[in-house]
């Protein structure tokens, strides 16, 4: 079955209803229990929950530390174009955002991996917008060719390709593919990608399937926290990996958080994520996927953070700039978004370490990945 | 009371995993603690090009057999590739074979695992695979040439102790070569435990790593799997759930 068969099957408001009549006596026989069904990953999502946030809190850094041991992984994104096709209206790359445009040549990114490598990064993750004249297959196997000489894991986030076009990345060294689905209500889905490739849902949704079925090793999947309806969100990107896990089972699936901040599109959240939320998000899904990777990027608050460190992220970017060629101009214009955390990645190693966790740079080995 | 592998003599038989520690110093302090003599690093953490502390720094090598281990590798192919590289890197020719297509419960997969070892051993390398406990694998490893085996207790990082009991007490039965007991040691006991049964050593990795006081766990564990191996060679007196009858049934035969 496909997952979006899964998805219109799900009954959203039999969801909804678990979650408005969770009682306490459920959430705290739900935190007894070894292993959690979905529906008691709902319940874990509902307001009631709210109130048992750091027993939730205590069980998913006891979970993590098992699989995980006491260790964060640490990564930085390359920009490789800002140029984009596309009209999400919560995206500094939308096409009708006037801000400078850039795309870097195949150079250039080197020269930007070349600067990550001495900062000690050996895991890296491409992204670009969708323009697929510039960013093309050829242009993305020249890079990866290149990088594959030189770091140990590369993945890339960039627009939903066809099965082939996967396959060729995946044979000259990509071995993870990071695709948010932004927004899993199809309503909200339609308001805010008005236009261009990306109005088309269901392309979008079955990409992971598409990269799963070429067998990378990792893939990472999440929702835009800030569009959808938080409970509905949660759930379906809960729903959306346990699947995945299950079908591709050589994949490591992996859950990111990315919460809308400022861009150049000055876009204000329809369904603000609070702190607590994101948390609750977090802990929750920890308990329900105990060996999911979760990912936190440099949209979050140096001090924000910190504090998720011990409660179950696995995996942290740092340094980011998200503009092509931030890292070697440090002209910041072009971003996808505002940097929030902008310590450097000394500063994000010394504060991993300070939460008695070890900052790891390499958890890969391009020896797996050669073709 | 040594421990033979492949003619090399151990006086400890406690293996030690490295990853999931908080610190280098800790995992360095930790390795003493057990004084260990087999130490395990996953090749996917190693960095000789590391700008910032590397896993083998922590590890003294001149104290400590390093025995990498390829830990990621989803078939055969890619286990060999990366026990070639930690050959081309000069770690030695040691690997701790383990194929584990599967990233959540890191199980490994026989079929993949037989095929790589024996690629493995003719090219010379001393392999030690992990496995699960099933003594049909275990028997046609060891005649592949592998130098022991490392039957699972229960999956990696799950603590469950050992859940393969009967199996691996057929394993260690029939076994010509070192029985290891690796994966789901979560407590001395679990440890104390697979020694009394007569495994030839234990490996633990996690549950020294994210203890709150990794230095003493380790020393515990340490202490456990000498106290388990002591009364293995003693000999443990089976419970009884029978009374012992006063007058001998044997006892016309004068």
């Amino acid at each position: 079955m496909k997952f979006i068969d899964v998805l219109n099957k799900t009954d959203f408001s039999k969801i909804s209803s678990i979650s408005e009549h969770a009682s306490d006596l459920e959430v705290k026989s739900i935190l007894s229990k070894e292993k959690i069904t979905f529906e008691d990953y709902i319940i874990l999502l509902s307001e009631t929950a709210v109130n048992y946030l750091e027993e939730m809190a205590r069980k998913a850094q006891m979970i993590t530390q098992k699989f995980f041991g006491k260790t964060i992984l640490l990564y930085a994104p390359i920009y490789l174009s800002n140029e984009c096709d596309n009209s999400c209206i919560y995206c500094g790359f939308n096409q009708k955002v006037s801000g400078k445009r850039i795309s870097l040549s195949v150079s250039e990114v080197i020269k930007e991996a070349d600067f990550l490598y001495d900062r000690g990064f050996r895991h890296i993750l491409l992204v670009s917008g969708e323009k697929k004249g510039i960013v093309s297959i050829a242009y993305l196997k020249e890079i990866v060719s290149t990088l594959h000489k030189k770091f140990e894991s590369i993945s890339i986030e960039i627009f939903p390709l066809e099965e082939n076009e996967y396959k060729e990345l995946f044979s000259v060294g990509v071995d993870g593919i990071t695709i948010y689905q932004e927004v899993y209500d199809k309503e909200i889905y339609k308001k805010v990608h008005p236009a261009g490739p990306k109005s088309d849902y269901e392309f979008r949704l079955a990409t992971p399937e598409r990269a799963g079925r070429v067998g990378f090793y990792r893939i990472n999947i999440g929702a835009l926290l800030g569009l959808g309806e938080f409970q509905k969100e949660a759930a379906c990107v809960g729903l959306h990996a346990s699947y995945l896990r299950k079908k591709f089972w050589k994949s490591q699936i992996s859950i990111s958080f990315p919460r809308i901040q400022g861009s150049g599109a000055n876009f204000k959240p329809i369904n603000p994520i609070s702190d607590k939320q994101l948390v609750q998000m977090l802990c929750a899904l920890r308990l329900f996927l105990p060996q999911a990777g979760l990912v936190l990027s440099t949209r979050e608050s140096g001090t924000f953070r910190d504090n998720l460190i011990s409660l179950g992220t696995t995996q942290m970017s740092a340094e980011s700039k998200t503009s092509p060629g931030g890292y070697l101009n440090c002209n910041q214009e072009g971003e996808q978004f505002n940097v929030s955390d902008k310590r450097s990645v000394e500063e994000v190693s010394q504060a991993i370490k300070l939460k008695g966790y070890e900052p790891v740079f390499k958890d890969w080995d391009k020896a797996l990945t050669q073709s | 009371m040594t421990l033979k592998i492949a003619g090399k003599t151990f006086s400890s038989r406690l293996f030690l995993g490295t990853g999931k520690f908080p610190s280098n110093e800790i995992l360095s302090k930790a390795l003493a603690a057990a004084e260990t003599e087999i130490v395990t690093v996953a090749l996917r953490r190693v960095d000789l090009d590391a700008k910032n502390e590397d896993i083998l720094d922590a590890i003294d090598k001149k104290k400590y057999l390093v025995l990498p281990n390829t830990s990621g590798a989803r078939d055969a192919d890619e286990a060999v590739r990366l026990a070639r590289l930690a050959k081309g890197m000069g770690i030695g020719n040691w690997i701790k074979l383990e194929v584990t297509p599967d990233p959540n419960y890191l199980l490994p997969d026989p079929i993949e695992t037989l095929k790589a070892a024996e690629i493995l051993v003719k090219e010379g390398f001393i392999v030690l695979p992990y496995i699960n406990a099933d003594p049909v694998l275990a028997k046609r490893l060891e005649e592949a040439g592998c130098a022991t085996v490392m039957p699972l207790g229960s999956p990696i990082g799950s603590h469950q102790g050992i859940r393969t009991k009967e199996a691996i007490e057929i394993i260690i039965e029939q076994a010509n070569i070192p029985v290891v007991v690796d994966a789901g040691i979560g407590a001395p006991s679990h440890a104390a435990l697979a020694m009394e049964m007569g495994a030839d050593a234990v490996l633990v990795n996690t549950a020294i790593a994210i203890a709150s006081d990794p230095i003493k766990m380790a020393e515990a564990f340490k202490l456990a799997v000498m106290a388990g191996r002591k009364a293995f060679s003693v000999g443990i007196r089976g419970s009884q759930k029978t009374a012992s009858a006063s007058s001998p049934l044997t006892g016309f035969l004068r």
